[in-house]
């Protein structure tokens, strides 16, 4: 795959912000996902021209930390958590009815790129546990019976804009 | 350097402040085990947990390759707790490690293995999901085993630090860990030099070379001629394989081995290291009458040779157009041996002896073969070789000393003999040029500015009242420093020897390991002066030869005048240069 000439911009951009930083990865690396959307090898050789840092390293980075992907993600990423308080309260049952009505795998993408499904590691909400988090919008105690309504609400919404 | 004294086991040592544990122990008398760190200051990630010894008034165990000394330490290694500990860190590696040890290539040089008899490790006592598993075959140099890596990160720490490259590194998280070349592509698929330092510093065998042993046996089975030969590096190591100490000069019985396998002819490649410097001398010279702008590269080195193809590809046109020694033999032997000797090349099966694992890639490049036939068939490492001898039966002690076959090409210079240390083929390479440039000798021989081990050493020459500015460097990371000199225009050099690995090929990939865990009785610092111990076998065999320039050895001038006509001539070109690839792509997708 060859970038285009205004992502390859993007990205050296990203860079030039943290040229002075001491450990510019991390950042270099949240800006890219966040901007970019992925970070599949491509951008990792241009992040490593850029810093010098070996794209093997930046590699084991990015898939060392599920924020970062190297595919891209939907257009609704949804966040099950499955930390030990909404684990414990069912958590897993929540992802794996995502994962059956969207026919994906966590990690993965639906067909039609509107859906990503992440396992999360406790966002910090276990007050209303088991919670999920749809592109920032956090769900509180989520029944199973309610998973079938919310896909069909982000359906709805994607087709209306 | 201050001292502090620290106590193991209630005895007090004065050692030096800058030190760990670890290493005050080593100074001190006590080889505390250790699978992660390698070497004093390489690898320090302390991830294997297998050094753990108690340290008085710390509440747990320390890991001893990690933890400074400081004056009245006490340290004991012989806690019936740290002992217990040490074992189930051992016992934790090894189950989900593959454990094929019967099979396993490392098998007698494996450190895990002789790291979980030291300290009484039960192989089974954890059971559980094995490593997951890759093996990867496809790059010709070096094989990659996952299911036997134990993620102690020093192949990462010399590929990153010591080449200055960093192929290898952590990839995923928690279980599904491993060590790799970026999304567990194979080394062909990735910018990998293949030069095999990584290999060296491997505890276990997850990281070897490619061997080639079945290559030659099938060779054998089929008739054919197989011709031998080896490079200079590999007598200045072999002998370490059978128990002789570092620095011993292995010529004779290495010789009486290969005769000894069945092999047609031995032959030394220091033949055609002499014809490499008459051919890139020439070209040097050639390249000065027609101002060509330099510097000039040299090209022995395929490590190296990879390198600049993936990094550096707009500076080709610097580096010489000569094939590398082991391939001009090869081209040699399948034209103007075979033909002197009415054999018909296609049943010559040439096998080359090399320390270096970079030259098992270099023999299948296309551009190493004449009329569509190889140069080369079979490369084997120094390791190999003495696996080979080992299955012969072969006692290396009782080997009488021989010599290499004197047949058409079988004389060798001084000059030659130094190519396998870093500086030897820029000191080979000006006792010719000065030749070519003033029909006289330069004196003395010895042209010590290029001899030792700094990353990158200079000199100058002065030929016919011209200065030449010449530097020598080994490892990529100082290759590095001179190419981006290159590329800002600031390089003031007219001559540049480069080899991949550090120090020359004395330390190539696929020379014996060095691990004092295996060498109890050599000195304290081997792992810093080993380089120079072998380099010193090969100074030596030049001191001690009789010719000791490249163009004055007989069998070379009998080739120019019988066949080659001159240096660099067309016939010349054909069989003894290459070409580079300008365009060879960096992560090209996988096969």
């Amino acid at each position: 795959m060859v970038l285009r000439k205004e992502a390859v911009k993007i990205i050296k951009d990203i860079c030039a912000r943290y040229k002075d930083e001491p450990s510019p990865l991390m950042l270099i690396l949240s800006d890219t996902q966040k901007e970019y959307g992925y970070i599949p090898l491509e951008v990792q050789e241009i992040i490593s021209a850029e810093t010098g840092i070996p794209v093997a390293e930046i590699y084991g980075v990015v898939t060392f930390y599920s924020f970062f992907s190297l595919t891209p993600k939907g257009k609704y990423v949804i966040g099950v958590c499955v930390g030990t308080a909404c684990y414990v309260k069912g958590g897993q049952n929540v992802l794996d009815k995502f994962g059956e009505l969207l026919k994906i795998k966590p990690g993965q993408t639906s067909e039609d790129g509107l859906f990503t499904l992440d396992a999360l590691r406790c966002i910090g909400a276990c007050g209303i546990a088991p919670a999920i988090s749809i592109n920032g919008k956090v769900y509180p105690k989520v029944a199973l019976s309610a998973i079938p309504g919310i896909i069909a609400e982000y359906r709805k919404k994607a087709l209306e804009e | 350097m201050a001292k502090v004294t620290v106590y193991f086991e209630n005895i007090p040592y004065s050692v030096d402040d800058n030190l760990t544990i670890l290493e005050a122990a080593r100074a001190c008398g006590y080889n505390i085990p250790s699978l992660c760190t390698f070497k004093n200051g390489e690898c320090s990630v302390a991830s294997c947990r297998v050094c753990l010894v108690k340290v008085e008034g710390e509440r747990r165990l320390v890991a001893s390759c990690a933890y400074p000394v400081r004056d009245g330490l006490k340290v004991f290694i012989n806690d019936p707790q740290a002992v217990i500990d040490r074992r189930t860190s051992v016992e934790l590696i090894l189950s989900n490690h593959h454990q094929d040890c019967q099979t396993c290539r490392k098998n007698g040089q494996c450190e895990l293995l002789e790291v979980a008899r030291r300290v009484g490790a039960q192989p089974d006592k954890y059971k559980g999901e094995k490593t997951p598993v890759t093996i990867d075959t496809l790059a010709p140099s070096i094989i990659r085993d996952t299911s036997k890596c134990i993620l102690c990160g020093r192949c990462i720490e010399r590929c990153k630090n010591i080449q200055g490259i960093g192929i290898l590194g952590f990839e995923n998280r928690g279980f599904k860990t491993i060590v790799s070349p970026v999304a567990n592509r194979s080394f062909n698929n990735v910018p990998c030099i293949q030069c095999g330092q990584c290999t060296l510093v491997c505890p276990t065998g997850a990281l070897m070379e490619h061997s080639e042993i079945a290559k030659l046996d099938a060779a054998f089975k089929e008739g054919k001629y197989v011709i031998v030969q080896t490079a200079p590096a590999v007598r200045a190591a072999l002998g370490e394989e059978f128990g002789d100490a570092i620095g011993t000069d292995s010529t004779g019985k290495m010789v009486a081995a290969l005769h000894r396998l069945g092999f047609y002819r031995v032959f030394d490649t220091n033949f055609a290291a002499d014809l490499t410097i008459t051919e890139e001398a020439s070209e040097f010279v050639h390249r000065v009458v027609s101002r060509t702008p330099g510097p000039m590269l040299t090209s022995c080195s395929p490590g190296w040779i990879n390198y600049i193809e993936y990094y550096y590809p707009e500076l080709l046109p610097h580096l010489s157009s000569c094939k590398s020694p082991h391939e001009m033999m090869g081209a040699i032997i399948k034209s103007y041996y075979a033909e002197k000797h009415g054999i018909d090349k296609t049943k010559i099966c040439v096998v080359s002896i090399m320390p270096c694992v970079a030259k098992k890639y270099e023999k299948d490049r296309p551009a190493n073969s004449v009329d569509g036939i190889q140069d080369v068939d079979v490369v084997l490492t120094t390791r190999e070789l003495a696996q080979l001898i080992k299955r012969s039966g072969m006692m290396w002690k009782k080997l009488p000393e021989e010599r290499f076959d004197d047949d058409l090409i079988g004389a060798t210079t001084g000059a030659a003999v130094i190519f396998g240390v870093t500086g030897g083929v820029m000191e080979a390479a000006v006792r010719t040029a000065y030749h070519i440039l003033t029909n006289k000798e330069l004196e003395p021989i010895e042209f010590a500015p290029v001899r030792g081990f700094k990353g990158i050493k200079e000199a100058s020459v002065v030929i016919d009242g011209s200065e030449y500015r010449l530097a020598v460097c080994s490892g990529m990371k100082n290759a590095k420093v001179i190419l981006d000199s290159m590329k800002a225009g600031t390089c003031k050099y007219d001559f540049v020897e480069v080899m991949g690995c550090p120090g020359g090929c004395v330390n190539g990939g696929g020379q014996p390991y060095v691990n004092n865990l295996f060498k109890p009785n050599e000195d304290d610092d081997i792992m810093e002066t080993y380089i120079q111990k072998r380099a010193s076998v090969l100074y030596k065999a030049d001191q001690n030869k009789v010719i000791r320039r490249s163009h004055l050895n007989p069998d070379i001038i009998q080739l120019y005048n019988d066949y080659l006509e001159a240096y660099g001539s067309h016939k010349a070109h054909k069989l003894l240069h290459t070409t580079y690839n300008q365009n060879r792509e960096k992560y090209p997708d996988e096969k």
